[in-house]
């Protein structure tokens, strides 16, 4: 076919050599670092860390962080692998596992926290700042995401975008564990995974425009 | 597909990756059948098939940078190849559903042969004018894509164009020639 000769000789006419992207675990360790040094810079000038270690040792609280926490690093690994062209799409199920974890340990707090004082008044109170903090937080990091995977031109980028979204929107639950001083209600929780969710709309309707290199 | 190219794609590509134009020239031409083979499971038109397979092989070019050598070079080619073959159904089911093939929209006097010979005079000069009248660049993208009827890939490659740009421009170009158009049918 003529078309796809002409098309051949336009590609390979004055090729540039390109510099090989790194292994994707490698490219979402080094994200995470820069993350992690970041957060842990915050939280020890702005965090309760003392509270946070007293929490931390009731084993349902300790499931829940390591859940919220592992989510976050899974999904954003699951990003990284998804963006490349020849990874299966069941990178999507990595995170499912502790996500699970995450959702069963708060789900058994709310509960203990029903039994212990009653369902309570039905208020938002400071649960708006709840989701003021995920989405406030896991947006900016998602858009720091969005500028690394851009680099493998994902062809796929829908998939890729949801875990990012995933991935910083439990990040942010998991750094507002060191500033939030006590167990979770039903409406914390539902305000915590709306803020999730809305996270991950939001990265997902923005997988086009910010993650498609492909289409030249 | 096992064959005697498909051991060494994968050190083309590498030479590839390092500026080797000889090896990547080499390598496209040899997964040509290969990725034609799984493009036509998905379209059996010849013509837009081989869209298709030029759509794949700019995605190739473009992400030429994400090959791992360590990996086995078909599969990674065979995920392209699926997803480009996966986003023209995705588009083409697009188009169907919001385009209408209408052949009587066209006519606008009681005799066939008279609408065909008098509109098409009377809008050719109309519209050559419209064209000449047009921007270098949305005129490139009306004589490749509209005039000469080339394929966007083969339009990006003759002009220079990226394909993005050329979308762009047609569709200034469209809306122009409708605005000049019609402004000469209502005077």
């Amino acid at each position: 076919m003529a078309g796809s000769d002409d098309l051949i000789l336009h590609l390979t006419a004055g090729l540039r050599p390109v510099k090989r992207l790194p292994p994707p675990l490698v490219r979402a360790f080094i994200w995470l670092s820069v993350v992690a040094a970041i957060s842990a810079a915050f939280v020890t000038e702005f965090g309760r860390i003392e509270t946070f270690i007293d929490r931390a040792r009731d084993p349902k609280m300790a499931l829940e962080l390591i859940g919220t926490l592992a989510t976050g690093i899974l999904g954003v690994i699951a990003a990284f692998e998804l963006s490349m062209p020849d990874r299966s799409l069941r990178w999507v199920l990595l995170p499912l596992p502790s996500f699970v974890l995450w959702l069963a340990s708060s789900s058994y707090s709310c509960w203990r926290h029903w039994v212990a004082t009653g369902p309570g008044p039905w208020v938002l109170g400071e649960t708006t700042g709840c989701f003021a903090w995920i989405a406030g937080v896991g947006v900016p990091l998602a858009i720091s995401l969005f500028v690394i995977l851009r680099r493998s031109c994902p062809i796929d980028p829908g998939p890729v975008a949801a875990m990012a979204g995933l991935g910083v929107a439990s990040l942010a639950a998991f750094v507002l564990q060191f500033f939030h001083p006590f167990d979770v209600t039903v409406i914390d929780l539902g305000m915590h995974l709306a803020a999730v969710a809305t996270v991950v709309i939001l990265a997902r309707a923005a997988a086009r425009p910010g993650l498609d290199g492909v289409r030249v | 597909m096992t064959g005697p190219g498909v051991e060494h794609w994968g050190s083309l590509m590498a030479a590839a990756q390092s500026g080797d134009g000889a090896a990547y020239e080499r390598l496209l031409r040899e997964i040509l059948p290969f990725v034609r083979a799984i493009v036509r499971r998905h379209h059996a038109a010849p013509d837009r098939a081989e869209d298709v397979v030029q759509d794949v092989l700019l995605t190739v070019h473009r992400v030429r940078h994400t090959y791992d050598p360590a990996r086995p070079f078909a599969a990674w080619l065979g995920a392209i190849a699926h997803r480009r073959s996966i986003d023209a159904i995705r588009r083409k089911v697009r188009n169907d559903t919001y385009e209408t093939f209408s052949p009587i929209a066209y006519e606008t006097y009681a005799d066939p042969s008279a609408n065909k010979e008098i509109a098409a005079h009377e809008n050719s000069a109309v519209l050559g004018e419209a064209i000449a009248a047009l921007p270098p660049g949305q005129r490139q993208a009306v004589e490749l894509l509209k005039l000469k009827e080339l394929s966007l890939s083969e339009a990006s490659a003759a002009s220079g164009q990226t394909v993005g740009a050329l979308k762009v421009s047609l569709h200034r170009a469209m809306r122009a020639l409708q605005r000049i158009v019609g402004a000469k049918e209502t005077e």
